[in-house]
Parts: structure tokens; C-alpha cells; sequence
């Protein structure tokens, strides 16, 4: 034969492939055909919701936000108007009392968490118990059933009439409905502590860096906080002598049925905090034992030959080893956290979640409303991601 | 992967392209849907929404595990209209917040929603629903303890306030402190229960709902005697049966069912007597009896004598009212507003001509 058969493995030129038996174009294909295919299937589900509802009579209409609420919120923003205030002003007022919530929470459930994951693996036996014992029931018993046992517990321990408030040092009254603390604002001459301490702040980083270098270079123990803080504290009192007094403090007083003056943190915030914060604590702690664990035990001994510590030893080298591998799964409980405040509805906080619920239910726009609560919390989990992400970026293991 | 398979896939994949694009919308949500009162003849069940946690109106007995109180009577009274007689079976009660009521009629979840509801101008137009007759007339008031020397709203200055979040209650408490220039602070729970106990335990010192489930609340606390209803009463609540929009039929079967109760009151119709009044002379009683040739039931798509079957099951308004709220019960309401036309009440039911 004068014309050799074409190989299987090289295409020949002579006998092309027909396009319908090209695996690139079929590929590209059935990739396009699935994307239709989803899309379709949204558009149907979309539609069908959005034809139901206007056959009931319920357009689905954002318009609805800018509508008065109505209703008096009575956590964080005092100045809140119920009668002029929208849905959408008192949609933020009630993100601001989820921020408020989950910001302290991040922090407390941070550190606690810290605390016992360190305390799960000490050497002293009575620690390492009370460790165990305190994650074992806070991870395995649901947080709704712990924020009633909170909130309630606190209503039948606490002193019930604001007359028999217990009285912490300070002018802090604590009762059944909340905490009362003095109120600290500024007066017209707090600017020159700030610009005081701002200068102390500069000096002492700056005395810390120089302590760094004399460190390395003759080896003398830095000890950077015996320079920083007196930096800071000495230019923050020659502040405070200059503008002659800058903080007011207001002390709450009892007047009638409650206190006037000062400020409070309501008994749904507190319970919802501590609650979240313990619940969550419990989750990180192990998820802190977990990257301690996986820190080389070598490490440790090598550290001891060296003559650090046992303080020194987990301060410098095993936490900083720890701590990347305890970023990743620290995000995805902050991010629980995040999403668990909305069961502050079951103990009366005002958070977004009850608050989009009450418009809600005042309007009837059921689909908009949790759309929009959709889209805050995804927002709210998307931004926490983010930072976790960049944590977890600028801690990596740079290789070199 | 052959040559005869891809083809077969491709095949497939191309025909359900078509048939996603060509699917006409929305056509979950058929038009030609028989009737609510089809739909609950053929499923054999009436899902009914109700409190469940109010004494008087709607909480389950936990010795017998019967769901009892005004509104669930209502509740069989539809279902003995619908299917001859309200049994343990043919009633279903879906037990919901004051947050989820108007989603579960809108969803279809329940028919009809006997849950202490006030019909309200912007439920009514924007809500996508119907009410029913008035089954009780109410009206907003406040609890305090006895305790707390106060004999008048104006008294309450920087009192703290427990409600039910989600409901009509809000808003009146939020627009009647505002008005007086008094603060105060609101506190917002899910459950009637958890306002109860917080009021009990002194997180608030007003609790304030309908004077109904005020009284129903207090009937069910440890110490009833210490706690007072103020006598300000700061809204109007006419409490009544809901139902989805844009079905008349099923619309007159759940208001003729309220309005038979009523009637049957002013005739003097009985659960005991109702069959000595089947061979009545009075035509007008025999017509709403549907005896004889007049067509009653049948006229909404029920049995002639479906009046016959809610007085049997459940007895009329004022057997309803005395067996759950009234002054015998342990909730201890007078008829008040809730008497009937005849003794100088609001209760009223149109002609059955």
C-alpha cells in the first residue's frame, strides 16, 4: 500500500477529526450545556417564587425598608426614634448589636479558648481536669439550651428590685435586667491626652525597636516592656495634668423604676455573650490542643537544653508553631460564632435576626426580609474569611 | 466512554435543554387548583393554626394530651363543619409563634388560623389574607406586681416592659409610652412563655398583651394574686379567624361556621337540645338548621345540616365561651363586649336567609 494508515496516537493531517468527535470541542460543550442547564433551573425556581408570591397578592418590594418601624429598640442605640425610624435604620441598628456581640465574643472566646487548650495539656493535674470537664459539656450540649440556662440562671441568682442591686467597687450595680457602670466621656480638653498618649505610643515603639537592636547585638535580654510602658504611662499623666482633668464620669443613680445616668449592658446582652463565648471557647481550646500537639516534641526538648523556661519554651517556640496550624479551623468557629448570635431571638436581644423577623411579620415580606438577612451575614462571614485569609497568609511558612 | 454512549448522552443532555427552556414558568403554581375546602375534604384533616401555649384559648392539657381552649374549639367547630363531626384525628393543630403564624397561612402550611390574630387594616391588604368574623373582642392591657404601687400607665416612667416580639402589642406599647413622653425599655421574647417567666422573675415590671392572654398567663402562674391588671387599656383588639386570600368559598366556610355559633346562642340551640329543635315550627330555625327543603350547607359546598354538626361537636358561642374563659373557668372573663347583640355585646351574626 502506497499510503500508510494513519497512527491512532498522531492525528494525521490527511484524515481529520470531525468536529462532533473533537473531545476539546465536546468538552467545551457539555460544559456550556451544564452552565444553561443551572441557570435554567434557578431561573425556574426564581420565577416560580416570584409568580406565586404576586399571584398571593405579596410582590416581593424592597420599598418596604423605608417604611417607619414602629417599635422601640431598646439595646445599644438609644437615640433610636420608633416612630420615625425605618425598617432599614432599625435593620442597622440591629447589625450594631450583632457587632457588638460578636466582636467582644471573637475576643473573649479567643483568649478563654487559649487559656484552656494550654490548661487542657498542663502538667497539673487539678487544671487539666477542670480543662477537660469544661470542653466536654460545652461542646457536646446544644447553645440554645446553655443561653437559657445563662439567661435564666442569672434572672434566679441575681438580686431581683434595682434597690438590692449588688455593689461592686466603682458604682457597678448588677441586677436582674442589667449591668450599671459609670459612663466615661470626654470633656472639651481630651484631645491633649490623646495627642499625649499618641506621643508616648511613638517613643515607646521606638524604644523597643532600639532594645531589639541592642539585643542582637550584644545579646543583653531586651526586656522591651520595661521601656514601653513606663513611656507611655509617664507621657499619658503629663497629659492628663496638662488639660486639667479630661474624663467626666458619670455615676448611675436609681430614680424610680430604673437607674438614670451612666451606662448598662442589658441582661440578654451579657447572656448572650458569656454564651457564645463559652460555647465557642470550648471548640477552640481543643482546636488549640490539636496544633500544640503537633508541634515536633523534639522541639520542646531542644528548647529545654537550650535553658528556656517551661513560660519561655511555650511563648517562643511552640505557640508561634502552634498558631499556624490553629488559623485555619480558628476561622471556621469564628465564623460559627458569628452565625450563632441570631439565637439571641430565644432570650429577647434585640440583634438583626429578631429585628428582621418583627418587620417581617409587620409587613409580611417574609422572602425580602430574609434575602436581606442573607446577604448581612454573608457579608458579616465573607469579611471575617477575609481577615482569617490574610492571617493565614502573612503566617504561613515562608520557605526560602 | 463509546461512541454509542456519548451520543446517547448528548441526546439526553440536548432534550432536557429544550424541555428547561420550553417548561412554561411558574408551573408549580397551577391555576386550576381545586378549592381549600376540596383540598381538606380529599386529605381528611384540618390543619389549624393555634397559640398551644395560652390557657383558655389554645394549650395542650398534659393530662390528657388534648389540645384545649376558645380557640381550638373554633378550630373543631370548622372541622364538624366539614366533615360531620370534630374528631381526635380529623383536626390537626399546628402549634405556632406569633412570628410564624402569618408565613404558615401564606405557605399553605395551615387552612385557617384560630391564634388570638387581631384584624388589622395593613394584615388584611398587604398580608395576603382574609379575617374572619370577630370570635373575641380585646383590647391591650398591662400586668404589673401588686407590689409595685402602681395604679395607671402613667406611673410607669423607666419601667421595663416584656411583650411578645412580632405582634400588634409593640407597636400599641411603643406608640402609647411615646406619646406620654415616658421611657422605658421594651423586652422582645419569641414565646409567651418566656414573657411570663421573665415578668415572674422580675426582669420586667410590665408585662402587656391582649387582657385575654393576660388573664390566661396569670391563671397558669405560681402566685396569680400577685400580680394586678392595670385598667388602662390602650388598643382595640377584635380577635379572629385568618385565612389565605382569594378563596370565597373557603372564606364562607370558616365565617358561617363562626357566625352558626352565634346564631345558634340567640335561638337558644344547645349541644344538649340542638335535636329538639330539629322539628321546630320556626321556619327561620329550621332554614338554619338546614331541615327540611332549604338549602343551607349545601350553598358552600358542605352537608345541608352542617350547623347541626358544629353545635353537636362543640355547642354555640356562649357554651364555648363558659366551658373556656368564663367566669367559671379558671381564667375568669365576663362576656363583657363578647355578649351577644341581644344583651348588649358586639357579637352578631348576619341573617341566615
Amino acid at each position: 500500500m502506497a499510503e500508510p494508515t494513519p497512527s491512532r496516537l498522531t492525528p494525521s493531517a490527511h484524515a481529520p477529526v470531525p468536529f462532533w468527535r473533537d473531545i476539546r470541542v465536546i468538552q467545551i460543550f457539555l460544559q456550556i450545556v451544564f452552565v444553561v442547564l443551572v441557570v435554567a433551573f434557578f431561573y425556574l425556581l426564581i420565577n416560580n417564587l416570584v409568580t406565586g408570591l404576586e399571584r398571593s397578592n405579596l410582590p416581593i418590594d424592597f420599598g418596604i425598608l423605608t417604611r417607619p418601624f414602629g417599635t422601640q429598640i431598646s439595646e445599644g442605640q438609644m437615640d433610636f426614634n420608633p416612630g420615625k425610624s425605618s425598617n432599614l435604620q432599625a435593620l442597622w441598628a440591629g447589625l450594631q448589636n450583632t457587632l457588638r456581640v460578636v466582636s467582644v465574643g471573637l475576643i473573649g472566646a479567643t483568649i478563654l479558648g487559649i487559656l484552656v487548650g494550654v490548661g487542657r495539656l498542663a502538667t497539673n493535674a487539678l487544671i487539666r481536669s477542670v480543662s477537660s470537664v469544661y470542653i466536654e459539656i460545652f461542646r457536646n450540649t446544644p447553645l440554645l439550651v446553655q443561653l437559657y440556662f445563662i439567661y435564666r440562671g442569672m434572672r434566679l441568682v441575681l438580686p431581683e428590685t434595682l434597690r438590692d442591686s449588688i455593689q461592686l467597687p466603682g458604682s457597678v450595680y448588677l441586677n436582674r435586667r442589667a449591668v450599671n457602670f459609670p459612663l466615661v466621656q470626654g470633656t472639651d480638653t481630651v484631645w491633649i491626652l490623646w495627642i499625649a498618649l499618641a506621643v508616648g505610643l511613638a517613643v515607646g515603639i521606638g524604644l523597643w525597636v532600639w532594645r531589639l537592636r541592642v539585643q542582637e547585638r550584644t545579646g543583653q535580654p531586651a526586656n522591651v516592656l520595661y521601656w514601653f510602658i513606663p513611656s507611655v504611662l509617664v507621657t499619658g499623666l503629663v497629659g492628663w495634668l496638662l488639660s486639667g482633668g479630661p474624663l467626666d464620669v458619670q455615676t448611675p443613680e436609681l430614680q424610680g423604676f430604673n437607674f438614670s445616668g451612666g451606662d448598662r449592658l442589658s441582661a440578654e446582652y451579657l447572656a448572650l455573650t458569656i454564651g457564645l463565648i463559652l460555647y465557642t471557647a470550648a471548640f477552640i481550646a481543643d482546636i488549640v490542643r490539636a496544633g500544640i500537639q503537633a508541634v515536633q516534641y523534639g522541639q520542646i526538648e531542644a528548647a529545654r537544653a537550650q535553658g528556656l523556661t517551661q513560660a519561655q519554651t511555650l511563648r517562643l517556640i511552640v505557640l508561634p508553631q502552634a498558631l499556624r496550624l490553629i488559623i485555619p479551623p480558628l476561622g471556621n468557629q469564628y465564623l460559627n460564632l458569628a452565625k450563632n448570635s441570631s439565637l439571641g431571638i430565644a432570650i429577647g436581644f434585640f440583634d438583626t435576626y429578631n429585628i428582621a423577623n418583627v418587620i417581617a411579620n409587620q409587613t409580611g415580606q417574609s422572602v425580602t426580609l430574609f434575602a436581606s438577612m442573607m446577604a448581612i451575614y454573608l457579608t458579616m462571614s465573607l469579611v471575617i474569611s477575609l481577615v482569617m485569609n490574610l492571617v493565614n497568609y502573612f503566617m504561613r511558612l515562608r520557605e526560602r | 466512554m463509546n461512541r454509542f454512549s456519548r451520543v446517547v448522552l448528548l441526546t439526553v443532555l440536548t432534550f432536557a435543554l429544550i424541555a428547561a427552556f420550553s417548561f412554561p414558568a411558574a408551573s408549580f403554581a397551577q391555576d386550576d387548583t381545586p378549592g381549600k375546602l376540596q383540598e381538606v375534604i380529599d386529605r381528611g384533616v384540618l390543619n389549624c393554626g393555634v397559640n398551644g401555649q395560652l390557657p383558655g384559648f389554645a394549650a395542650l392539657n398534659p393530662d390528657t394530651n388534648v389540645m384545649e381552649g376558645f380557640d381550638a374549639d373554633f378550630c373543631r367547630a370548622v372541622a364538624a363543619a366539614i366533615f360531620g363531626e370534630a374528631t381526635e384525628d380529623n383536626v390537626n393543630f399546628v402549634q405556632l409563634t406569633a412570628q410564624e403564624r402569618f408565613t404558615a397561612v401564606q405557605t399553605g402550611q395551615v387552612d385557617v388560623l384560630f391564634r388570638n390574630t387581631t384584624a388589622t387594616f395593613s394584615r388584611d391588604t398587604e398580608l395576603g389574607l382574609d379575617f374572619g368574623p370577630t370570635t373575641f373582642y380585646d383590647g391591650q392591657g398591662l400586668m404589673v406586681r401588686a407590689d409595685a404601687g402602681v395604679t395607671s400607665i402613667d406611673d410607669l416612667n423607666g419601667a421595663s416592659i416584656c411583650s411578645l416580639t412580632g405582634t400588634t402589642t409593640e407597636l400599641n406599647i411603643t406608640e402609647a409610652m411615646e406619646s406620654r413622653g415616658l421611657e422605658y425599655e421594651l423586652v422582645p421574647f419569641e414565646q409567651s412563655s418566656e414573657t411570663i417567666a421573665a415578668f415572674e422573675e422580675g426582669r420586667c415590671d410590665v408585662l402587656t398583651s391582649d387582657r385575654s392572654q393576660l388573664a390566661g398567663l396569670r391563671s397558669n402562674a405560681a402566685d396569680p394574686g400577685s400580680m394586678v391588671m392595670l385598667d388602662d387599656v390602650i388598643s382595640k383588639e377584635p380577635l379572629g379567624p385568618a385565612y389565605l386570600a382569594g378563596d370565597a368559598q373557603w372564606g364562607d366556610v370558616v365565617n358561617w361556621t363562626v357566625y352558626a355559633t352565634i346564631q345558634a346562642e340567640e335561638f337558644g340551640i344547645t349541644s344538649e337540645n340542638v335535636s329538639e329543635f330539629l322539628s321546630s315550627d320556626n321556619d327561620s330555625i329550621l332554614r338554619f338548621l338546614g331541615q327540611g327543603d332549604s338549602a343551607t350547607g349545601s350553598l358552600v359546598g358542605l352537608d345541608n345540616d352542617f350547623v347541626v354538626n358544629v353545635i353537636t361537636s362543640v355547642g354555640n358561642y356562649g357554651e364555648m365561651f363558659a366551658r373556656n374563659v368564663g367566669p367559671d373557668s379558671d381564667l375568669g372573663l365576663a362576656r363583657g363586649q363578647n355578649a351577644l347583640w341581644t344583651d348588649g355585646g358586639l357579637m352578631y351574626s348576619p341573617p341566615w336567609r
